[in-house]
């Protein structure tokens, strides 16, 4: 079994209620299902999370990083997009 | 067990301890030797699991049994004939289909054994109960997986699930057999009758076996036995030589 490559899971813990799943790594799993449970013994031994999503690497369509250039450079000047030119009123706890 | 405490119910909860102590140490020595790293840490986890088990039953038994022994001392200051952990636990790891069908066995008949404790009363052994119960669940889910995708893959993986069901099919009976420290600890209410849970656990594996497209192994001539009495096998002398080695050669060796 060892010189088989077996499928490459991304994987992905919610730490607690009501906070996102955030990515934490990768393992190796025949499944899906293994996928879970491998996840379990390597991620969250220590109490790390409350649930976990696995993604087989092989389906996430990622950006290029050929194509940082024309996906990202074009934000990097136009700073009209960020609402700092709006005055907060004062005593505004929350925004 | 505090004042209703005897010999034989203190007997009858080492043997526990004894068969979740040795099979943590097989496991162990699965590390680095696993089919993928991530089974690796799927049976360390597994055997750390157990260890804890081991822990807190020794923990209690030797708190109130009259000895004054600590953990430590039940584990590495007794010698192979006080032990009264059964065959199936002592067996030097095989395969990984072996290992996955001692699995299922041991935590199959684990999950019935918590779950029975879970209702014992004594309220210490009902707490250890409760905690083990749910990491059992979780060994039995994981050997179930391991099982059924190797006994329904390739032809290879069959055929060694196979022989591994075949070579642990001697050594179930041991877990289900009634000796006299497991009908004094039921009668005193402490306890289960091993011969309870069988039926229960046989169909826990069935079910797991037909999933795999397994067929029971055929019924073995000889049953292991003997190990509740302190009766064990050959490996067992040279488990216990090196897993008690390091406090025996340096006592008193702290962190």
């Amino acid at each position: 079994m060892s010189d088989t490559t077996l499928p490459l899971f991304e994987v992905f813990v919610r730490a607690k209620r009501g906070l996102s799943h955030v990515h934490v790594g990768s393992i190796h799993a025949p499944d899906a299902t293994m996928a879970v449970r491998n996840a379990r013994d390597l991620y969250t031994r220590r109490q790390e999370g409350v649930s976990i999503w696995v993604v087989a690497a092989s389906d996430i369509v990622a950006s290029s990083p050929d194509e940082k250039d024309s996906f990202f450079d074009p934000a990097g000047d136009k700073i009209y997009r960020h609402p700092t030119f709006y005055t907060v009123p004062e005593g505004l706890e929350y925004l | 067990m505090s004042e209703t405490t005897t010999a034989i119910q203190a007997a009858y909860l080492l043997g526990l301890g004894d068969d979740a102590l040795i099979y943590s140490h097989r496991l162990g020595s699965w590390l680095t030797w696993a089919p993928l790293l991530e089974e690796d840490m799927a049976l360390a986890n597994i055997s750390l699991d157990l260890i804890g088990q081991a822990r807190a039953i020794y923990t209690y038994v030797g708190a109130n049994d009259g000895t004054g022994r600590s953990e430590d001392d039940i584990a590495y200051w007794r010698d192979e004939r006080e032990f009264r952990n059964v065959h199936l636990v002592e067996q030097p790891r095989g395969d990984f289909g072996q290992e996955m069908a001692r699995m299922l066995w041991f935590s199959a008949y684990q999950r019935e054994l918590y779950a029975g404790l879970a209702g014992s009363g004594d309220a210490q052994v009902r707490a250890i109960a409760a905690k083990a119960v749910k990491e059992v669940r979780y060994h039995l889910d994981h050997a179930s997986q391991w099982v059924v995708r190797l006994g329904d893959g390739t032809p290879e993986s069959r055929d060694r699930m196979v022989a591994a069901f075949t070579w642990v099919a001697p050594y179930i009976a041991e877990l289900f057999q009634d000796d006299a420290a497991s009908v004094a600890a039921a009668e005193a209410g402490v306890g289960v009758l091993p011969s309870s849970l069988r039926a229960a656990a046989e169909a826990t594996v069935a079910a797991v076996l037909a999933e795999a497209t397994l067929e029971q192994p055929a019924v073995s001539r000889w049953h292991a036995r003997g190990g509740r009495d302190g009766l064990h096998s050959e490996p067992m002398g040279y488990l216990i030589a090196e897993m008690q080695h390091l406090p025996r050669s340096h006592p008193g060796a702290a962190w």
